[in-house]
């Protein structure tokens, strides 16, 4: 995956050069181990700028919209899943965007990785499924498919599902007996350990609503827990308003979540807001066989009338 | 200078010697990492904690905090007249605080307590405190502290400075609070003055060549506020923000609040709750407009705040005590360091 950079570069500067788009959206090295951060690239003699690793977990869906002109965006599966969505969703025109899709391998959890040492990591270096990780005590060489992300290791559409350029091989999909484990186990709970788990899991949210903005479905242009007329919920630190935004927040995600982990990735203190969305993912699929983000021309389940839906009463 | 000498044997039953006149608040390891946080009676605060996500600014301004609350019931006395909330001022201390959060303290107080004002729920908790520090023997990776003000044994704002000695806790008792505090845990094994300085000062020597990472700030009280605000890098350095509360949240330095009532039946409560710069509904208008409407301009609002106007106004450094939690935090790694050096270095172009 990490050898595919020299082929985004390639692509992106004949983007430019022949005016194909005004910029590229991408992702840059950062200041510190484990970190990418998105930019946007203006002219070719910038494109070295770009790099595509096993750390760039944000979802750059998120930076399409709102833009002038017709832009360029580096695209993993979940990514070129949530252009699919936006498109559907009015947010972009499909010929305003020029998808340089990247086949992935997946995206590593950084947290993870950081619990394996006491101190802080001062180098991290990957080598295809090697990963070479130093604190100031230690050294260690991790492979690659132990410590990815939760969503990734359970992610179906590594290959992004639309794009105009491809910037490597496509890899092989997973197959997985059961694609929601983790909810299982939830729903295997009884109703007060269920209640607990989930008091457990926002006990120390701060409302800094990372999750929320590295989402790209949170595009509302007011959000209802910034709403002040009527003002729907509490801003403090009450329980039951830091819960009713987790609760609300995931069913507006209802059928529009592709599961890329940019609300855990972003998250300040460790929150695996997945819990929340997944359930309704797992619902979305059972019930009405739906993934998001796969087909332009299909609306969201929760967004159509169809004479096959599961429900009785709206037949 | 008086310094006393804690056999870490001790150290526990002291602690809880102190809790007979003192609510504790200290490091405590969460599930998400380590946390300031108050200490219930079988808790003792954690000393070998790695930094905490967030500092220890919630001691004193916690994230919300019942200012005022009065009765809607027409049929009581004074209905519809807010009065302060009842809250506990006792003495409380914090144990094992980080030198920078304690400076950090220090400058939140140039606000919070002014000749003109005084937030009484911010300097009654200030003055309820004792702030027992610990000096950072082995300083993270993120810890720009040195350059901005502060460092790994810097006294200022604490009443005890700790330094872990292996087997033993040196004391070093600031203040007359500081003083009272030692007491109040029975810790009175005093120490040779000039041979415990001597061992701290090799202790922090140690410590600050450790600390590699640094902030140049010499030149940005000279620069023209204009200037720095018209300069071409903030659209690059805002691309990526998402606009969440993170960097403020975790900023030991960040003040800003925001004021909102609460009504359940017939009981109405008015909160104090932190508030971010990030967020666009920071500077809404009731009308409508909002003069930071853009996230560039939110973006340079911060970072001219904590770098320039903060600078300008107190005069005592940068609003920055350099503990790189924004730093590692950040959820698209915007960095400060790389901020202030771009500004400090900043000249522009005819």
């Amino acid at each position: 995956m990490n050898t595919c950079i020299n082929k985004i570069r390639e692509i992106a500067s004949k983007l430019l050069e022949n005016g194909e788009v005004e910029k590229v959206i991408g992702f840059a090295n950062g200041t510190i181990p484990m970190a990418t951060s998105p930019v946007v690239i203006n002219s070719k003699q910038d494109v070295d700028k770009l790099v595509f690793n096993s750390t760039c977990g944000l979802n750059l869906a998120n930076y399409v919209r709102n833009q002038k002109g017709k832009v360029a965006v580096i695209a993993k599966g979940c990514d070129s899943r949530n252009i699919v969505t936006h498109i559907v969703e009015n947010q972009v025109k499909r010929d305003q965007i020029h998808i340089i899709g990247v086949p992935c391998t997946g995206m590593i959890n950084k947290k993870k990785i950081e619990a394996l040492f006491g101190d802080d990591i001062i180098e991290f270096t990957e080598d295809g499924d090697t990963l070479n990780v130093k604190s100031s005590t230690r050294e260690e060489t991790l492979n690659k498919k132990e410590y990815l992300r939760d969503n990734c290791t359970l992610c179906m559409h590594r290959n992004p599902v639309v794009y105009d350029d491809l910037a490597g091989d496509l890899v092989q999909e997973q197959t997985l007996e059961n694609p929601y484990p983790d909810v299982d186990r939830i729903e295997a709970m009884d109703a007060d350990a269920k209640w607990q788990h989930f008091q457990e899991l926002t006990q120390n949210c701060i409302r800094c609503y990372a999750c929320r903005n590295a989402c790209p479905l949170c595009y509302c242009p007011t959000c209802f827990v910034d709403e002040s007329g009527p003002q729907w919920v509490g801003k403090g630190q009450n329980k039951t308003d830091v819960d009713t935004f987790h609760f609300l927040r995931a069913f507006h995600c209802a059928g529009r979540c592709t599961d890329c982990g940019a609300c855990v990735e972003a998250c300040p203190m460790d929150i695996n807001v997945r819990d929340f969305t997944r359930k309704l993912n797992k619902d979305s699929f059972e019930m009405f066989g739906w993934e998001a983000g796969l087909d332009i021309t299909k609306r969201p389940p929760l967004d159509v009338y169809s004479p096959g839906d599961p429900n009785a009463f709206i037949k | 200078m008086k310094f006393i000498t804690i056999d870490k044997k001790d150290w526990a039953k002291g602690i809880e010697k102190s809790r007979e006149t003192y609510r504790l608040f200290g490091p405590v390891k969460e599930k998400n990492g380590f946390l300031i946080k108050s200490l219930d009676n079988d808790m003792l605060p954690d000393m070998e904690y790695h930094d905490s996500v967030l500092s220890a600014k919630s001691v004193l301004f916690p994230q919300s905090e019942k200012m005022m609350t009065t009765s809607l019931d027409e049929s009581r006395d004074g209905h519809h007249i807010m009065n302060r909330a009842d809250a506990d001022y006792s003495p409380r201390a914090v144990i094992g605080l980080r030198p920078f959060d304690a400076k950090a303290i220090q400058l939140v107080k140039l606000n919070f307590d002014t000749k003109e004002y005084r937030d009484p729920y911010w300097c009654d908790a200030y003055e309820a405190t004792t702030f027992v520090g610990l000096g950072i023997n082995k300083p993270g990776f993120y810890d720009f502290s040195t350059s901005a003000g502060s460092g790994p044994f810097n006294e200022e704002g604490l009443d005890v400075l700790l330094a872990d000695m292996d087997d033993t806790y040196l004391a070093k008792v600031l203040t007359d609070k500081g003083q009272a505090y030692m007491d109040a845990c029975g810790f009175k094994t005093q120490a040779d003055a000039k041979e415990s300085q001597a061992l701290i000062d090799v202790l922090k020597k140690e410590a600050q060549k450790n600390i590699v990472s640094r902030i140049h700030t010499d030149k940005l009280k000279e620069k023209t506020t204009l200037e720095l605000h018209e300069a071409p890098f903030w659209d690059d350095i805002a691309f990526s923000c998402i606009n969440c509360g993170t960097c403020t949240y975790v900023c030991p330095t960040c003040w800003c609040f925001d004021i909102q009532d609460e009504t359940k039946q017939k009981t109405t409560s008015r909160f104090k709750n932190w508030d971010t710069c990030m967020s666009p509904l920071f500077t809404l208008h009731t009308t409508g407009h909002n003069p930071r409407d853009t996230k560039t301009q939110r973006v340079r609002q911060r970072f001219m705040h904590k770098l320039k106007y903060f600078v300008d106004k107190y005069d005592q450094g940068t609003m920055c005590v350099g503990c790189g939690r924004c730093v590692k935090s950040c959820p698209v790694n915007i960095d400060i360091r790389e901020v202030c050096n771009l500004m400090n270095a900043y000249e522009k172009q005819e």
